[in-house]
């Protein structure tokens, strides 16, 4: 018979090797799946590489989306460390791109600055607003949060979809259903070619580092995220924790909502999340909610799905194979958590001698 | 040869070693108790006697003949049955229900024949269950007597008792010794496991003292005594007294009127309280677990809603504040549950985080500073004697003991004028248990005012100045504790109440 035990700790050299042989693991998996495709293994994985870090554009391509990736993480990694489980960074990001959209739409002819700062505090009102909704459903009527942030994407999503073939299409779109273009003073300025949403990245990195480290509030969010009774007793008041963590976790990720209709897509569209708000948990979850390490992993998460697009038209693979070069390299990285929590014992009960006794 | 034992036995835990080289006999129609402080290694013992470990080297004989025990079903099959302390009988269903539920063979749980003969059988060792009882309907010394009767209908004659005691009445326990010396009569090895040295005094024939997992000694239980036996459980002399100090009331702190809690069920828990506490004295709660102590802790801490009455601080109304506005008007509550972790402690944080979860908040600005908790932190790690890898270590990983006074050193370093402390030493070790009630009594020099729930009666008579007694959430006493017998408050304990008691002396 086989039984898991739980370990009971891992040395960090130890966890990191086998982390590393995960990996190894899923490029060898895959290597033998493009091997039956009668491409090169090695070839596709160097092809990927160039893909992601290849030319200054690339690489350029690799920031924008690591921007998106890391700001959306970092929200999501504040409602983790509270044990509240926010599926509903797409939806966030839709409401912040949406309350953003409304400034800019409305008053084009601001001056850059002011209209910027506008835009970025609507998005990360609207963002915030949307999340706080099954926050306090939660805290009123101990409400699921996991279902209902969840829920809410659809909802968000489906909003932006009534504006877009409805109310807010552009009538100068020969009946092509799209929202207006933003005005240039909307759209985020860049630094060294890449939007400035990379130096809110940088920043936010430090500030929530901080936030959940060494304030007040990031300790009462951890104390709460491990047991509510233990907060109670330490007089923390939960709902107003609640809040103000839900708060500032839907806040991000409306501020990616933001950048994204601003710097990305200069508009407002339904395909403005893009699944943002779904790979950020994972991101979050493998950086074990350390803000630096999400910085890291987003980097790399990236590179990956701006090379794995690169590599289906480089080496001529579908793409449903360079998706399922990404979904091996998660599966084996995901299973291999398991492998440094729990360890596998076998038991072999037939050469037990006392068995064989308790037979007779 | 008529004796159980074991030789030579070795369990190693990971990097732990929980039994090295133990030798351990029993013999039939003995009771033969097993002392030892938290750690020592008693259960792991038994738990290889009984199949649930098995151990890494030694041999078990039974009459002679060398057996391996793999499993508990096994070990029931050689005769060895164990009394845990958590009982594993399922409530909806009659005591006849649970002995036979799980034997094989049986489809039908009512013949006649079937109860002809466990009656017989509890006739025969006198324990009286009443089998047609569904089980949530019976106290906690019937429950104990099923699960016994349960293991002897299997054929055990080789019963193992897991400090039976510990959720018993005076009274309850001393109808155990009877069942318990029955057993002997009839024939059976009794092995006992406890860390109370009078118990073991009252009822052992011969006792083995482990320590750190390995044994000490096994002695006559005739030819020691407590002194002794403590010296013996710990390695070095100590001091079994506890010095009271002298009594300094000052005025009454805290007041409760008719407090009464409903709990989710809508079953009052806490019927009608009335008591007060000054500065200066310690009031000890005693009662049965379960009788109202937790609520009682909570609701003062503010933390159990609240449904009459009201509890007066410093003439102060604390019915309605929140928990924060109690902690800041001088209130430390530490209630230590069973598992020890509880609300009090944050387990995968650090020493120094559980530190600061009751201060930080008086800390001034945004942030927190951690550098005085730090050296806190190791400051009560010098006073409590905790061991532990760091102050930053996960306190989930310490033992149970260990947790128990980083929660102890916090609150004591609070500087309350209330100190409400259940359980403080719960399964801790003689040493440490006794260091702690002289830091009760530090406090109470000071001036501040102790509500003390506790377990141990002996204790209580010896620390406290009153002890009031709760039973299904009512005071069914408050008394002198200078002037109290431990039977007194077993009837207490049990539910008589306090007016009731004059007949007791003849």
């Amino acid at each position: 018979m086989m039984r898991m035990v739980k370990r009971s700790k891992m040395p960090r050299s130890k966890s990191t090797g086998i982390r590393l042989l995960a990996i190894f693991l899923a490029l060898f998996t895959s290597a033998i799946l493009i091997t039956a495709l009668s491409l090169h293994p090695l070839e596709v994985y160097l092809a990927l590489f160039k893909g992601a870090f290849g030319s200054a554009y690339r690489i350029r391509e690799v920031a924008v989306k690591a921007t998106a990736l890391t700001i959306t993480s970092l929200g999501i990694a504040i409602a983790f460390k509270m044990q509240f489980w926010n599926i509903g960074g797409e939806g966030q990001i839709c409401m912040g791109a949406f309350f953003a959209s409304f400034v800019a739409l409305n008053y084009p002819e601001l001056p850059r600055p002011l209209l910027l700062t506008l835009m970025i505090c609507a998005g990360m009102l609207g963002g915030g607003l949307w999340a706080l909704i099954p926050a306090y459903l939660k805290a009123k009527w101990k409400t699921n949060e996991t279902i209902i942030t969840l829920m809410m994407n659809y909802v968000a999503l489906k909003w932006l979809m009534y504006l877009q073939f409805g109310p807010w299409k552009d009538p100068q779109a020969l009946g092509f259903p799209k929202i207006p273009n933003f005005s240039l003073n909307a759209i985020l300025p860049k630094v060294w070619g890449v939007h400035l949403g990379w130096i809110f990245a940088l920043l936010l990195v430090i500030l929530v580092s901080i936030f959940l480290n060494h304030s007040k509030k990031g300790y009462e969010i951890a104390v709460l995220g491990e047991s509510e009774n233990t907060a109670l007793y330490a007089g923390i008041n939960i709902s107003k924790t609640i809040v103000t963590a839900i708060f500032i976790s839907g806040a991000l990720c409306g501020l990616t909502g933001m950048i994204q209709a601003s710097a990305v897509n200069n508009t407002l569209s339904m395909e403005i999340s893009g699944g943002i708000g779904f790979t950020a948990i994972i991101t979050t979850w493998l950086a074990s909610l350390k803000p630096p390490l999400i910085l890291v992993v987003s980097v790399l998460f990236a590179a990956l799905v701006q090379g794995g697009s690169f590599i289906q038209t480089a080496v001529g693979i579908p793409q449903a194979v360079a998706g399922l070069l990404q979904g091996l390299i998660l599966f084996f990285v995901l299973g291999s958590e398991f492998f440094i929590r729990y360890k596998v014992v076998w038991d072999r009960p037939f050469f037990n001698p006392a068995t064989k006794e308790a037979q007779e | 040869m008529e004796f159980i034992s074991m030789e030579g036995i070795t369990k190693i835990f990971g990097s732990v070693i929980a039994n090295r080289n133990v030798d351990f006999q029993v013999n039939f129609g003995e009771i033969h108790a097993l002392l030892g402080e938290n750690g020592a290694g008693k259960s792991t013992l038994v738990n290889m006697l009984s199949g649930i470990y098995t151990p890494d080297s030694g041999s078990i004989f039974i009459r002679g003949k060398e057996v391996k025990l793999a499993s508990p079903r096994v070990a029931i099959d050689a005769g060895v049955g164990m009394i845990h302390q958590h009982f594993k009988l399922v409530e909806v269903m009659t005591a006849q229900e649970n002995i036979v539920l799980g034997q094989k063979g049986r489809s039908f749980l009512r013949s006649e024949a079937l109860t002809q003969k466990i009656k017989e059988l509890s006739d025969r060792f006198q324990l009286g269950v009443e089998l047609g009882k569904k089980v949530y309907e019976m106290s906690v010394g019937e429950k104990q007597t099923l699960e016994i009767l349960k293991v002897l209908y299997r054929g055990a004659n080789i019963l193992i008792l897991d400090e039976p005691t510990a959720v018993l009445t005076p009274q309850e326990t001393e109808k155990l010794f009877q069942i318990m010396r029955r057993m002997k009569d009839e024939g059976c090895a009794v092995i006992f496991i406890t860390h109370k040295m009078n118990e073991v005094l009252t009822i052992s024939d011969r006792l083995t003292v482990l320590r750190k997992g390995e044994k000490v000694k096994t002695l006559e239980t005739k030819n020691t005594n407590t002194r002794e036996l403590a010296e013996l459980m710990v390695g070095h002399p100590v001091n079994l007294s506890i010095n009271r100090a002298a009594t300094n009331k000052g005025e009454i702190l805290l007041e409760v009127k008719d407090l009464t809690c409903v709990n989710e069920e809508k079953v009052e828990v806490l019927k009608g309280l009335n008591f007060t506490l000054s500065s200066g004295e310690i009031l000890g709660v005693a009662g049965i677990a379960g009788s109202g102590q937790k609520e009682l802790c909570e609701a003062i801490a503010g933390l159990y809603p609240i449904k009459k009455g009201e509890i007066f601080f410093e003439s102060v109304n604390l019915v309605g504040l929140t928990p924060r506005k109690i902690i800041v008007k001088g209130i430390s509550m530490s209630f230590v549950p069973e598992d020890r972790l509880g609300m009090g402690l944050v387990a995968s944080m650090d020493m120094v985080d559980n530190i600061i979860l009751k201060d930080y908040q008086n800390q001034k600005g945004l942030l927190i500073n951690r550098k005085p908790a730090a050296a806190k932190a190791v400051n009560i790690i010098k006073k409590l004697e905790i061991s532990t890898p760091g102050i930053h270590h996960p306190i989930k990983e310490l033992s149970g003991g260990n947790i128990q006074k980083v929660l102890l050193g916090r609150e004591l370093d609070s500087h309350p004028k209330l100190l409400i402390t259940a359980y403080p030493v719960r399964g801790l070790d003689i040493n440490v248990s006794y260091k702690i009630y002289d830091l009760i009594n530090e406090e109470k020099k000071k001036g501040v005012a102790i509500l003390f729930v506790g377990e141990d009666l002996d204790v209580l008579l010896e620390l406290c100045d009153r002890i009031m007694v709760l039973c299904h959430g009512e005071i069914t006493g408050i008394v002198e504790a200078r002037e109290t017998t431990k039977e007194d408050l077993g009837l207490l304990m049990a539910g008589e109440k306090h007016g009731s008691l004059g007949g007791h002396d003849r």
